[in-house]
């Protein structure tokens, strides 16, 4: 290992990026485990059957509906972490690799996009 | 050095395609690899289950629009197919779900033992099949 690590002899491979993804991909499974916990909840609780009324009804609370969208962000970030693990698994190009980084990043944020709309739109 | 040690030996997977079939993959095995799975199906159909969200919440109308699709399917794809597609991402979901708790389970616990991650394999796999055969008997009006 060279003991200069500065300019064009800085060694860039290894971005150290591991720890973070790995605890974020835990703490936002949990988040949305939780979430889901609690969405079953008023599904299973709720009395009679569930018709247009009370399923829109449980996503009209605000606070239902800041809830959803921190777990819309927490997906984003969740996925983003799993898809970029498979590409960099089977994919060694790195230009097909990049496309697909890409790609993923513009399907995620427009998902994204399209669900916080959609939860503030009805 | 001698030639031999300086010209490396190389291993090209020329068999892999007959070899790969042939491995016999432990349960834990299973687990994994269909949690990737599981993963990236859920990623693919994000749009779907967006839409679905759509419709189910806008108005009485969509709803009934929404619900009419998994009955008469829409203009290409007949019903029982959409209720096919929305069990395989109860599936997906319910399987991704349950790994992950097992994850998060090995994670807190240290439960990294080789019978510990055999046991809890079978226990995934049992609840996640079973709670899809469950559901998906609601959905196509078993019970």
């Amino acid at each position: 290992m060279s003991s200069v690590n500065y300019g064009s002899k800085r060694i860039v491979t290894g971005a150290g990026y591991g720890f973070r993804d790995w605890l974020a991909q835990r703490v936002t499974g949990a988040l949305m485990a939780l979430f889901t916990v609690i969405l079953l909840a008023q599904v299973i609780f709720t009395s009679g059957p569930i018709g247009y009324e009370q399923w829109a009804g449980i996503f009209a609370a605000q606070w239902m509906r800041v809830l959803t969208f921190t777990v819309i962000l927490a997906l984003l970030y969740h996925v983003w972490v799993g898809v970029r693990d498979i590409w960099m698994d089977y994919i060694k190009p790195v230009g097909v690799r990049l496309v697909l980084h890409v790609g993923s990043m513009v399907w995620l944020i427009g998902c994204a996009g399209w669900s916080i709309q959609v939860l503030w739109r009805f | 050095m001698t030639d031999l040690a300086r010209k490396r030996p190389e291993f090209r997977n020329i068999n892999a395609l007959t070899d790969l079939p042939s491995y016999r993959l432990p349960p834990a095995g299973w687990v994994s690899i269909l949690h990737r799975i599981s993963g990236l199906l859920m990623f693919a159909l994000l749009p779907f289950i967006i839409w679905m969200f759509d419709n189910s919440i806008t108005s009485e109308f969509s709803y009934a629009k929404f619900t009419a699709v998994f009955n008469v399917g829409c203009s290409f794809v007949p019903g029982w197919m959409m209720k096919l597609l929305a069990l395989a991402l109860i599936w997906a979901y319910l399987h991704h779900f349950i790994a992950g708790l097992r994850h998060l389970y090995m994670d807190v616990n240290h439960a990294v033992s080789k019978e510990f991650g055999r046991s809890s394999a079978w226990v995934t796999l049992t609840l996640s099949l079973g709670l899809t055969a469950v559901l998906g008997a609601k959905l196509f009006g078993l019970y």
